[in-house]
């Protein structure tokens, strides 16, 4: 299994998502953080990079992190999946090490 | 499984030291083994015992403190990053203790899992 | 203490935000306690390594005193991202240390396969 990638910044305000997604390699996944959530909007901007990448590789997004920015869980790309942090906590354990992008 | 979090971001200005809190309490609450917590860079703000938020902003360095209290979690300063920022032993928050950088290097040997919170 | 292959990952420029010093020197106690130290330098991480670099100006410690005495930690991993470094218009005669230079996907892979990735 490869490595669990955090990303924790608006894809509208950094470059941290689009870095990491170019560098994914096999079998490694992405959980969105803090403001990296933004990036899932299926409206927004980011939606079609981060739909190419999700063809590929899991995409996660963490659950308290959208509820306290007043996301709903209906406006996200589909095939993202909400997680809490126990969620967080047990897709470290699958991946063989977690590397943060911020 | 073991985990190590290091700390790398100050309490006030981004959420970096919410969201480590929060996935340390996930890890012991996972049932999982938390070696030790290690606050670098602005992390070692975390730390300072003379910061006094009001009530019901940011009290993250308290909630530290409980973690510590109640779980028993090790918690580190490096002392190199506290000494440029002013944290030291006279305002060290409970739980709370310091040591060098080689701490933080044990922490990621001995846990499976070392996760970086920044910004 | 097991050895552990450890990646520190270098994405910002140096001065205007983020800690490079202080993130080189946690991988110069990695590598003085034994662990095997890869750096990485991507995106704007690249510019840390500029050669000519002059932070007296700013008050600030130069940290890259410590990148030229790499070798004498046994640190002997130092990855270059090519396309970060063709995107920002350098090459590697602007480099101030040996280091390798990779390909995107192969600096990919170098950083998937570490026990530890710490960045910065």
């Amino acid at each position: 299994m490869g490595p669990l990638h955090t990303v924790n910044k608006s894809p509208f305000a950094s470059t941290a998502l689009e870095s990491c997604l170019a560098r994914l390699t096999e079998g490694a996944a992405v959980l969105l953080i803090e403001d990296g959530v933004y990036a899932a909007l299926a409206a927004g901007a980011a939606a079609d990079r981060l739909a190419e990448a999700a063809n590929r590789h899991p995409v996660y997004v963490l659950g308290p992190d959208l509820a306290a920015r007043g996301l709903a869980e209906a406006s996200l790309l589909d095939g993202v999946r909400v997680i809490d942090y126990l969620g967080f906590v047990d897709l470290a354990t699958r991946h063989s090490a977690v590397q943060s992008w911020f | 499984m073991k985990f190590a979090i290091l700390v790398n971001e100050g309490p006030f200005g981004h959420q970096a030291t919410a969201s480590a809190l929060s996935f340390a309490q996930a890890v012991l609450t996972g049932g999982h083994e938390l070696v030790r917590v290690f606050f670098y860079m602005d992390g070692v703000y975390n730390a300072n015992r003379l910061a006094s938020p009001p009530a019901g902003e940011c009290s993250t360095a308290r909630a530290w403190s409980e973690l510590a209290a109640e779980s028993r979690v090790d918690l580190v300063v490096c002392i190199a990053a506290g000494m440029a920022r002013g944290v030291r032993e006279a305002n060290l928050a409970p739980g709370f203790r310091i040591s060098g950088l080689g701490q933080m290097v044990e922490a990621a040997v001995l846990a499976d899992r070392l996760v970086t919170f920044g910004a | 203490m097991r050895r552990k292959t450890f990646l520190f990952v270098s994405r910002k420029a140096p001065y205007g935000a983020g800690q490079a010093g202080e993130a080189l020197e946690a991988a110069l106690i990695a590598a003085s306690l034994g662990q095997e130290v890869h750096l990485a330098y991507l995106d704007d991480g690249v510019f840390q390594l500029l050669r000519g670099q002059r932070p007296e100006a700013l008050g600030t410690k130069d940290f890259t005193a410590s990148l030229v005495e790499l070798g004498e930690y046994d640190i002997d991993h130092v990855w270059v991202e090519r396309q970060s470094l063709a995107e920002r218009g350098l090459t590697e005669a602007d480099l101030l240390v040996p280091a390798t230079l990779l390909d995107r996907g192969e600096m990919a892979e170098i950083m998937a396969g570490m026990d530890v990735v710490v960045s910065a």
